[in-house]
């Protein structure tokens, strides 16, 4: 398996290993492809659809497509950054975020990427679901307004934790993350030791009683945008 | 304007600018244009008692600010020291307790400069009759350029002192339930001491400003919208003004205690609030004496008149001037505001020079927790007056109640005798309404310097209407400006 495939990502050519997806080769060269459900280390999902890239010219989630010699990779174009700018509204709009007090502002993946994209404000209009807060857990708190379902946690807690804590249940926009439970977090064998709960990249799923502990200035987002630590450590060559 | 029946006539100001959200002034005159009647009606942000039922409780002192731009510090540390009980942190560490303090002596050194150079200033130089189009902080500025800089240098040092404890100028997350997330920096701690000299030197020149100008006019506040009234603050233990924490005293018109030392947790057993079919804001009163009469004043006014003393040297020698002036009785007059406003600035920079060069304020003991509670009652001086957090949550940590007290709505009542008191003064038997006439109430109720004044405000330029409509409904007179 020592084969190296080259391929090409906006014109810039880079080499890749087989059995990479288009992702996992762009992050190894420094590439920035913008995602929220892709997470290394968990089976790839394809949900968010916020790394799409056209492939040889086709539509496809960079996340779940693997890399092939001769492969030509477009990725900041500006009908792919609009579209994707779109879905990250479509994110903000059918739930209820409210960074200014979201104890995750600052280390939230999708307002990371809102502000990477200068996003100031949806363009959609704002969706205002009515969604509940699980907190029966001691240690663990669910808040289901800001879960963007990119089954992080469901990933996780399946692959990582070997526990099958989260699920999803229902369908369509009545579609949320369930627990194993009839009803209650407090009710599963979720623990505040489990990985999933560091998987979640917005402030869905929490450790009770840790918020702003970390000051503003010193947040994961606060000084570089996401996606600066691949660029910065990537190896184009 | 709103057309009136039986002979009787409503002037109505609408809307009040400067002041928290839209306002309005109702004068209500009789056939003879006497002032029968005078409210200010003020719509609060009640929304927020409600709609953080549910939510975690330490998202409290950083969701609950957000009901205010220009002093959500208050708001924030009133929270915090609420969510203290729940955690049973009440008792900070030292490096806790004086990072929260600078950071609340900042709000008031900004908030209070911001009142007094931008928004009142011009009322001050320029005269309530001066043409309304100087009325403003730009004119000020042109004329007085080196108070305008003052103003604007003042209230940016305020707030980098917010910045560099809260982590941003508005709405920063610095205090946490039973501490701080961070501690003051030797970097930051000098790049503060930089220009602590000069704001000093200013503070004073503001004290000698609003002094000049109320012993200048002493006959005319005598009567500009005063009156007596109960007064109410928290008091340090030894009887010092603390603004950040203490027992509560409420004293009467002649400086006699109501009740004194009350323990923060059980302000309920000495104060209650009346709704009042006209206006969206509760009324708090004393219990002891009744909605009646037991209403009180809050703010620089109703401290500088609680407080036994000041601890630090030269606000105390300005309060003892300022005592002087009413023979060391509680002082009642409504535009001696701004000089007890200054006096608070005056103190705020010293307690901010004694913290600056506390060695505790690089401590790394920033939090600590005990005994969960499943209530907790937070209560501080905030720029405009005393102001009240009260919560209550379940056991999953969700809260189910919340009671918010601030500064305006407990100056709501005293606001309204203000009102009141300049219209009997300056309204009445009048049949021709002048564009100083409509100042002068304005200038009344700008003296408590109601909260979210700041936010709404128009550099000068007031949106404000007033309509004189007769018994028919036949409109006498008419006078607007437009933002």
């Amino acid at each position: 398996m020592s084969q190296t495939i080259t391929l090409k990502i906006d014109g810039v050519e880079i080499k890749a290993q087989p059995g990479q997806k288009v992702i996992e080769a762009a992050d190894a060269a420094g590439v920035y492809i913008p995602r929220l459900c892709h997470k290394p280390g968990l089976e790839p999902f394809g949900s968010c659809r916020l790394c799409t890239v056209l492939a040889n010219g086709r539509p496809c989630s960079a996340c779940t497509t693997p890399v092939v010699e001769g492969m030509v990779v477009e990725n900041e174009t500006e009908s792919l950054q609009n579209f994707r700018k779109q879905i990250i509204e479509m994110l903000f709009v059918e739930g209820n975020h409210f960074c200014m007090f979201c104890e995750k502002s600052g280390n939230c993946e999708l307002q990371a990427v809102a502000y990477r994209f200068g996003i100031t404000a949806p363009t959609f209009p704002y969706q205002w679901p009515h969604r509940e807060v699980d907190a029966s857990h001691p240690d663990i708190l669910i808040d289901h307004n800001r879960c963007i379902l990119c089954g992080r946690c469901v990933r996780t807690s399946r692959d990582l934790d070997g526990k099958h804590v989260f699920d999803f249940v229902g369908r369509g926009c009545e579609k949320k993350i369930g627990v194993n439970a009839d009803s209650r977090l407090a009710d599963t064998n979720a623990d505040i030791s489990d990985q999933a709960l560091d998987a979640c990249p917005v402030g869905a799923l929490l450790r009770k009683q840790t918020a702003y502990q970390t000051p503003i200035g010193q947040r994961l987002y606060d000084l570089e945008p996401i996606g600066s630590e691949i660029e910065s450590t990537g190896n184009t060559n | 304007m709103v057309a009136t029946t039986n002979k009787t006539r409503r002037v109505v100001i609408e809307p009040v600018t400067r002041v928290e959200g839209h306002g309005k002034v109702t004068i209500l005159l009789d056939e003879d244009n006497k002032v029968q009647q005078a409210r200010l009606h003020i719509v609060e942000f009640r929304g927020f008692e409600r709609f953080i039922q549910g939510r975690p409780f330490w998202e409290m002192p950083v969701a609950v600010q957000r009901l205010c731009g220009i002093c959500p510090v208050s708001h924030h540390l009133c929270a915090a020291k609420a969510v203290d009980w729940l955690v049973g942190g009440e008792q900070l560490t030292p490096t806790a307790e004086k990072i929260r303090r600078l950071m609340h002596y900042g709000q008031m050194f900004q908030s209070h400069s911001l009142h007094f150079f931008h928004l009142c200033s011009p009322d001050l130089l320029f005269g309530f009759d001066a043409d309304p189009s100087i009325r403003n902080i730009l004119s000020v500025a042109a004329k007085f350029p080196e108070l305008g800089k003052q103003g604007i240098l003042m209230r940016k040092y305020g707030q980098e002192i917010i910045q560099a404890t809260a982590g941003k100028k508005i709405h920063g997350t610095g205090a946490i339930p039973g501490g701080v997330n961070k501690n003051l920096s030797l970097a930051e701690r000098d790049a503060l001491l930089k220009d602590l000299d000069q704001m000093i030197e200013w503070s004073r020149g503001a004290v000698k400003i609003a002094k000049d100008y109320t012993v200048e006019h002493l006959e005319m506040a005598k009567t500009f919208g005063s009156f007596d009234s109960n007064h109410l603050s928290i008091i340090r233990a030894d009887g010092a003004m603390d603004l950040y924490h203490g027992g509560l005293r409420a004293i009467d018109k002649d400086g006699n205690n109501i009740f004194d030392h009350v323990d923060n947790q059980n302000y309920l057993d000495y104060l209650a609030e009346e709704v009042r079919d006209w206006s969206y804001m509760k009324f708090p009163f004393i219990k002891s004496i009744g909605p009646e009469d037991g209403w009180y004043r809050v703010g620089p006014l109703a401290r500088l008149n609680t407080c036994d003393f000041i601890d630090t040297p030269e606000a105390e020698a300005a309060r003892q001037e300022f005592m002087a002036v009413t023979d060391n009785k509680p002082n009642n007059l409504t535009l001696a505001y701004h000089w007890a406003r200054m006096i608070e600035v005056l103190h705020s920079i010293e307690k901010i020079d004694q913290l600056l060069h506390d060695s505790d304020l690089q401590g790394t003991d920033l939090v600590v927790r005990g005994e969960r509670r499943q209530e907790g009652i937070g209560i501080l001086e905030a720029p405009r007056g005393t102001l009240f957090h009260h919560y209550r949550i379940d056991e999953n940590d969700q809260v189910t109640m919340c009671n918010l007290i601030v500064s305006t709505t407990s100056n709501n009542e005293p606001m309204n005798r203000a009102v009141q008191r300049v219209a009997e003064e300056y309204i009445s038997e009048q049949m021709e309404i002048t564009e100083g006439m409509l100042n002068r109430v304005e200038v009344a109720i700008r003296a408590y310097d109601p909260c979210l004044s700041c936010a709404t405000h128009a550099m000068g330029k007031m949106p404000l209407e007033i309509t004189l409509v007769d018994a028919e409904g036949k409109v006498l007179d008419k006078r607007s400006k437009s933002a």
